[in-house]
């Protein structure tokens, strides 16, 4: 069964289509993939399904709520872990922890026992009360990833979740991502730039281009359609969206946008090296 | 081994067909909706108070400001006797002027913050939390309250130093904190509002100087309205700076310096801090767009 859906799903910034006729169908505990160049309607496409911002045209579902008009409900049922690092680097963890757990309206009684126990899960429990400043950069996105869980959230949303992360970092993050899935159930909802990422950790894939969804399938259903003998899923992606500078250029007209996305993956990424 | 979630739900999505209903231990609504905005605008205040706690030195620095004004362009001033100021000293005159400066200058940065905030993702991982868009705004305006009532126990100190003739009638004190907290939050209400149109660090800093000055010098803060050009007073009587500064002088000091009545001042001050916040909180996704 969908746990999320959008149908005709269209958001425009003026003349700008930054998502154009976007239908995707998400099963439940699957790990989805959204993959595209820069400007291609990715982040606006996640910015639409959290709630930050309404759609042009169309609409979208999360566990049977329409995004625009049950916002409320669908903000209770989703985890969202923006691709800038959302951590407060002047708190402590554990704040960090009781304060989201506040505005997601955890019972007193359970705030506690519940930060402690995520905090734990994703290893964190040693250093909760030092300043998220003093974190590295792996630290920060299990936090992240723990204020996410904080309130059992039916679908996670990853925005980039492993840009700027050492191999190292990059690894552990997959386990955790895999983990998840695996004793959770959770579905999770994740945009990468990595094709060796989106190949390890997705059941399905859509590569978006220009506002549009141009193919979706499997990691392996997407190689074997390309007709190319050992096709990488950089191959797929270069064939979907084109390799020629100009494709680039046109896909930039996002009324820099795609210069705010960019500078700010290159601030996270700073932050986090 | 890794510790597992007690309470995890697994893979039980498909069992449910069409709505949700709620997990155990996660609340819906545990308070009325006027409960629940409150309770969310607390939360607000205690992010920024938990945030200063770790690093109060903004407090300090900001005080450098009103001591500079009332030690150096007040005794100069108040010696020239070149401002009429009635029954009460210039040096006296100022001093709720110089309090409401730095309850503005306090106030008008709020919007920058959330700019950074924006940048770092902060602000979307709380706008995407069931969470009123005007409790964030609120909140923020409360722990500017908070930050400016530091500004006042500076001011103070600074006065009695000075000699100026303060005011210690419990009451009153009350006033001025209140009139503190709800002019703070109109001021950083604006700056939001400011934010929200803007949207850029450099720009916010640009508009932000162009707009305290004005703010500051089209008010009674440090002259009475009495001295202006018609088309100033004009501006000075829809400035709320001017009647931030009203209350305080009628309450602060020994001598009720006021012009209109405190129940009027704090009534324009606290239609114009949620007139503000309820715009700041339709504009407010606009920052994250």
């Amino acid at each position: 069964m969908s746990i999320l859906t959008t149908q005709q799903l269209t958001r425009r910034f003026g003349p700008f289509t930054a998502v154009d006729q976007l239908a995707l169908s998400v099963e439940a505990g699957e790990i989805f993939g959204l993959l595209g160049p820069n400007g291609a309607g990715k982040s606006t496409t996640i910015k639409v399904l959290t709630t930050l911002l309404t759609p042009t045209s169309g609409r979208a579902t999360i566990g049977g709520y329409d995004v625009q008009r049950q916002p409320t409900m669908v903000q209770r049922l989703i985890g969202y872990v923006p691709q800038a690092l959302s951590a407060d680097s002047t708190l402590s963890g554990f704040e960090n922890m009781l304060l989201l757990s506040k505005f997601y309206d955890l019972p007193r009684a359970q705030r506690r026992t519940r930060v402690e126990e995520i905090l734990c899960y994703v290893g964190l429990e040693s250093v909760s009360d030092r300043l998220v400043r003093t974190y590295s950069g792996g630290m920060i996105r299990r936090l992240e990833i723990a204020q996410a869980l904080l309130h059992q959230p039916r679908v996670l949303f990853l925005d980039e979740p492993t840009v700027g992360l050492d191999p190292v970092a990059r690894k552990a993050m997959w386990e955790l991502i895999l983990q998840l899935r695996q004793e959770r159930g959770a579905t999770i909802f994740l945009t990468t730039h990595f094709m060796d990422e989106a190949d390890v950790l997705c059941d399905r894939i859509a590569i978006m281009h220009q506002g549009r969804v141009v193919a979706q399938n499997t990691p392996q259903g997407l190689k074997a359609g390309i007709n190319r003998p050992n096709a990488t899923l950089d191959d797929v992606f270069i064939h979907y969206t084109g390799n020629d500078l100009r494709e680039g250029i046109s896909g930039s007209e996002t009324q820099g946008g795609n210069y705010r996305d960019t500078s700010a993956t290159r601030r996270t990424a700073q932050r986090l090296g | 081994m890794t510790p597992q979630l007690r309470d995890a739900p697994r893979n039980d999505w498909a069992e449910q067909q069409g709505s949700v209903t709620p997990l155990p231990g996660v609340s819906f609504n545990p308070f009325s909706l006027a409960g629940t905005f409150i309770y969310k605008t607390l939360v607000a205040t205690e992010l920024e108070i938990r945030k200063l706690r770790h690093d109060p030195s903004q407090l300090l620095t900001r005080a450098v400001q009103p001591a500079l004004w009332l030690l150096v362009f007040g005794q100069v001033f108040g010696r020239l006797r070149a401002i009429p100021t009635g029954d009460l000293s210039y040096l006296e005159f100022m001093t709720a002027g110089i309090l409401a400066q730095s309850i503005l200058f306090m106030s008008i940065f709020t919007g920058l913050s959330v700019i950074w905030e924006r940048d770092l993702g902060i602000l979307h991982k709380l706008m995407v939390s069931p969470t009123p868009r005007s409790a964030l705004i609120l909140g923020k305006g409360i722990a500017a309250g908070i930050r400016s009532l530091s500004q006042a126990v500076v001011v103070y100190g600074l006065a009695m130093v000075l000699g100026v003739g303060l005011s210690w009638d419990p009451l009153h004190l009350l006033g001025v904190m209140l009139a503190v907290m709800v002019g703070a939050g109109v001021f950083s209400a604006l700056s939001l509002i400011v934010a929200c149109g803007v949207r850029t660090h450099e720009r916010f800093m640009g508009v932000g100087q162009l707009l305290t000055m004005p703010l500051f010098f089209a008010s009674n803060a440090i002259y009475p309205i009495e001295l202006m050009p018609d088309w100033l007073r004009v501006l000075a009587s829809l400035n709320p700076l001017t009647y931030l500064v009203d209350a305080l002088r009628g309450l602060m000091l020994s001598v009720d310096g006021s012009v209109y009545p405190f129940w009027l001042n704090l009534s324009i001050l606290a239609i114009a801090t949620a007139v503000l916040s309820a715009i700041g909180g339709r504009l407010y996704p606009r920052l994250v767009r």
